[in-house]
């Protein structure tokens, strides 16, 4: 009997020579339609065809739904889930650790903007090199529903209960406390979304992505502002993004005035073609203005609100040796007997 | 300087004609911001480099300025370094303080004071020395700032001629503490010289103390504490340092930080081989302790009882995740704010359970400089050998005062990353399981990130071996019951016990951390004045070795010494021992925010064995007016 052998299947490699299903995870547990899984997609795509290296990647995040995600994508990275609202500090741990790596966090709004808003706030502040992702969907899922901080007034729950405190705008927080790559995109939007990570991903220093992802099972009825139909009906985009990485010899040819390009820290560049004829995200005061604006028409403002493509990192601004400090050997880091005597001497 | 007889018979109240050469306490009582501490320090130091053993213990408020301080000095012959609660020699320059310093002195001792407070009116059991401190500085200078400088040196050269501490000496530890400044030690010296001057043509010496020289001090250095755990966490290879600011622990980190930049960068590319971050609170500061440990770092924070509580929940993913870190508690008087600039023990059972579920924690208690340095190196080892949180026990007393102490040993074992996976244990274990126990000890391997090995998904939530997400039973149980393990392990890896049997002896003495220099007086003074022989056990780990069960087992009773309400270390003790061994324990408990002495613990055994004892004024002087006013 022959065995006919079938012409081997064209398998899809990106730059670093693997294939797609190496930045897939576990399987979600996660609600059927939750608007997280669609960013755990969107982050294995933008991986993926930036070539991250998965060997490089760590993943984090707090405790929430949102939380749960980082063992969907990248299984084969080291991930860290962990305490409620201070990924924060354990990413900064990580990278003062070893510089090299390249750490993608994701948080909840509740996760960030309630029990985590300090460590928030002082990661903007410090500017350190990491993709963080807030999966904003307004409410508490895993403890069923409650309302969190980024809830907007007069948004109602499940069970009729009117919210009545002001929402924290988390990219107009991180702009005014210095982060240097602001976005907020919809889950939905898939096209905008991978865009836009992409540029994280090129990014040295915050970059802090506010991705609108409705809960599904508990936020997603009339009456709130986070729910999928109403979000897609008030997504208001800032710009197209067009994006291309700094391995890819791509020109985009578009008209003088129409469109702004704005080179990344790794030479990627996007190309930002208006639909306002002025906004320009380079600049903090109009980044705030126009998210005031559009929240104060019940709309979102997508797209890169602000971005400093050249700031200082915060481990650059350590002045930190070339290897990482995790794996210097002893010679590097224990001091000789000379020193010690030097040190006895001064004491004597 | 002998003291002259005949003053002494002009004054027949005063008791001593014997000259008390080299024991005896100094108090400066002063108002905090005055500059006094460097009038203290050069005291302390002279007294240090005539070779006679001397300890410092300054007692100020939790204020910048305008708050009384106390700085006591001892000098002692014999090597006793404890805080001695009555003062032999007082100079008093609080005004606000001044009466009750005085009236709280014994009979006999010895005042230096400010003219004008008038102070030898209060009592005529004391020998009186008045010094006109404004006319002498304003001899000195016209330029305000300096004169409030040097008016603190001056009583340092009243003292040398007082109590014969010689002025070179004073010099020396002058230029010590200015070196780069000549004219500071100008003028410093001339303050001394102009206080020595008018104590020699003014004062008649009338008191029994005085310094004279010795060779105790050869090989021996002055240290804090905190500066020797910093020394200690350089040798150790320390990476990442994250830390808030937090009294009594913030000049560890700052130490730490200068030592770090002097030897630790690069000497070709001007890199550095550590990270240091001042965190937002303690609770991020042990976040990034534990980001960085995870990561592969030899990390530490530095932080005291209230950062310790912050970091509750921290410490318990550390535990359970099994994740390195370093914490140093510089422990201080709680609950809440408590007494911020005093000393005590009373974070040693909330810190071994620390956080909630079932966590427990490997704790270190040096008792001395020597064992800050020592321990902070153990502690990096037994941290990365155990993955997990440990924590070194210090206290203000020893953080923050100046002792002295033998120069310190360079480490003799090379660094213990503990078990990091490599290929070679990958290749003998086959199939990498984060939390399985290949060995038998408990202890998994662990994979940095950002190596070759493989990856694995860390988290606080329930995990099997192979690190997956697990709410089942069994695995729960089974990975807490290989924690459980881990910890018998640390065991006997843990700093073996000091231990000095007395095969006379009935009773038994435990202790921990500074409270061993009271105890080594307090064990004298039983078997000196009451003829009661004593064995004593130095605790310096939890968890316990085995030798403290067999320890108490030798004695008929056990006084388990420390320096907090609850006795706490004898309630972690309890949990561990029979009921019969823990039936002879008792404890001596001091908790008055000062460091423990030697006669509060010599009375209170003797009392408890059923001795008579007149009560001596422990802790007479300082409580009563201590901090009034203060926040």
């Amino acid at each position: 009997m022959a065995t006919a052998t079938p012409p081997p299947k064209k398998i899809k490699l990106n730059r670093i020579g693997l294939e797609l299903p190496v930045y897939r995870g576990g399987k979600t547990t996660l609600c059927a339609g939750c608007g997280h899984n669609a960013i755990s997609e969107r982050i294995i795509d933008a991986c993926f065809a930036m070539g991250v290296d998965p060997t490089q990647v760590v993943k984090l995040s707090g405790i929430g739904c949102s939380s749960k995600s980082p063992a969907y994508f990248l299984g084969s990275s080291h991930g860290f889930n962990t305490v409620h609202g201070r990924m924060p500090s354990i990413g900064t741990g990580a990278l003062l650790a070893n510089k090299h790596l390249v750490a993608i966090g994701v948080s909840g709004d509740g996760d960030t903007g309630a029990i985590g808003i300090g460590q928030f706030v002082h990661l903007m502040r410090r500017n350190l090199p990491i993709v963080y992702i807030i999966e904003d969907n307004g409410c508490y899922g895993l403890t069923k529903g409650q309302f969190s901080p980024t809830a907007d007034v007069g948004s109602t729950l499940k069970t009729g209960v009117v919210n009545d405190l002001p929402p924290i705008d988390t990219c107009a927080l991180a702009v005014q406390l210095g982060a240097t790559f602001v976005a907020r995109s919809f889950s939905g939007d898939k096209k905008q979304l991978t865009a836009i990570l992409k540029a994280a991903l090129s990014h040295r220093g915050t970059a802090m992505v506010d991705v609108l992802s409705p809960c599904v099972t508990f936020n997603d009825h009339e009456g709130s502002t986070k729910s999928y139909a109403y979000v897609k009906s008030h997504d208001d985009p800032l710009e197209e993004l067009d994006f291309v990485p700094f391995f890819e010899d791509i020109t985009i040819d578009y008209e003088p005035g129409t469109t702004q390009e704005v080179t990344m820290h790794d030479g990627s560049r996007l190309y930002l073609r208006k639909l306002d004829e002025s906004y320009n995200p380079t600049d903090k005061i109009q980044a705030l203005r126009a998210l005031y604006e559009t929240h104060a028409r019940g709309e979102f403002a997508t797209g890169l609100i602000y971005v400093d493509p050249m700031a200082d990192d915060f481990l650059t601004s350590l002045n930190l040796v070339d290897e990482p400090l995790a794996t210097l050997p002893e010679r590097r880091v224990r001091p000789p007997r000379s020193v010690l005597d030097e040190v006895m001497d001064d004491l004597r | 300087m002998p003291p002259s007889d005949a003053a002494v018979a002009e004054r027949p109240a005063v008791a001593s004609t014997t000259p008390v050469i080299n024991d005896f306490s100094i108090q400066v009582a002063t108002v905090n911001g005055s500059g006094s501490q460097t009038a203290n320090l050069v005291l302390l130091r002279s007294i240090f480099q005539m070779g006679v053993p001397v300890s410092g213990k300054n007692m100020f408020p939790s204020n910048i300025a305008g708050l009384p301080t106390w700085f006591t000095i001892r000098a002692n012959k014999h090597g006793y370094v404890a805080r001695k609660t009555e003062i032999d020699f007082l100079v008093a320059l609080n005004p606000e303080t001044a009466r009750e310093d005085v009236l709280n002195l014994k009979r006999g001792a010895a005042v230096v004071y400010d003219e004008p407070l008038k102070l030898d009116a209060l009592r005529d059991d004391l020998v009186f020395y008045p010094v006109p401190f404004d006319s002498l500085v304003g001899q000195m200078s016209r330029d305000v700032k300096l004169r409030r400088r040097v008016r603190n040196m001056i009583y340092d050269g009243v003292l040398s001629q007082l109590l014969g501490v010689q002025l070179e000496q004073m010099e020396v530890a002058l230029r010590r503490q200015f070196g780069s400044k000549p004219k500071v030690v100008s003028i410093n010296r001339e303050a001394l010289d102009v206080g020595f001057a008018f104590a020699e043509q003014h004062l008649e010496k009338r008191d029994p103390y005085g310094i004279e020289p010795m060779d105790e001090n050869r090989g021996r250095i002055l240290v804090d504490g905190n500066a020797a755990a910093a020394i200690g966490c350089l040798m150790a290879g320390v990476t990442v340092v994250a830390w808030y600011p937090i009294t009594p622990s913030s000049s560890l980190c700052e130490t730490l930080i200068s030592y770090l930049r002097k030897y630790r960068v690069d000497k070709e590319t001007g890199k550095a081989t550590f990270a240091v971050v001042q965190a937002e609170d303690e609770i991020a500061a042990l976040g990034m302790v534990i980001g960085s440990g995870w990561a592969g770092a030899r990390s530490m924070t530095a932080t005291s009882g209230p950062g310790v509580s912050l970091m509750g929940e921290f410490a318990g993913l550390g535990y359970y995740a099994e994740v390195p870190a370093v914490i140093f508690d510089i422990q201080r008087v709680g609950p809440s704010t408590g007494l911020p600039t005093r000393t005590a023990q009373g974070d040693v059972l909330s810190t071994a359970f620390l956080s909630h579920g079932d966590s427990r924690h490997p704790l270190l208690f040096p008792c001395s400089p020597e064992e800050c340095y020592s321990m902070a190196i153990n502690a990096f080892d037994l941290a990365e050998r155990f993955q997990t949180p440990v924590f070194v026990m210090s206290d203000l007393d020893l953080g923050m005062n100046t002792w002295m102490s033998p120069t310190f040993e360079y480490p003799t074992k090379p660094i213990d990353r503990g078990k990091v996976l490599n290929k070679e244990t990958l290749d003998r274990i086959g199939r990498f399981g984060r939390y399985r126990d290949v060995d038998g000890d408990g202890i998994p391997y662990r994979s940095i990130p950002g190596t070759d090995m493989p990856a694995y998904f860390c988290r606080g939530s329930g995990h099997n071996e192979w690190g997956q997400y697990s709410e089942r039973a069994d695995d729960y149980q089974k990975n807490v019951d290989r924690l459980t393990r881990k910890f018998e392990t640390a065991r006997n890896w843990m700093p073996a016990p000091i231990v000095e049997i007395n095969r006379k002896a009935r009773i038994g003495i435990i202790a921990y951390g500074t409270t061993h220099w009271a105890i080594i007086e307090s064990r004298d003074q039983l078997a000196a004045e009451a003829d009661l022989q004593t064995s004593y056990y130095r605790l310096r780990a939890y968890p316990f070795r085995s030798a403290l069960a067999s320890f108490i087992e030798r004695h008929d009773r056990v006084y388990v010494v420390e320096q907090n309400r609850d006795a706490q270390m004898s309630t972690l003790m309890r949990l561990e021992l029979r009921a019969e061994l823990a039936g002879r324990l008792r404890s001596v408990l001091h908790y008055a925010g000062l460091p423990i002495d030697a006669r509060s613990i010599t009375e209170d055994v003797l009392i408890q064995e059923g001795y008579r004892v007149e009560h001596s004024e422990a802790d007479g002087p300082l409580p009563h007016n201590a901090g009034v006013g203060g926040e």
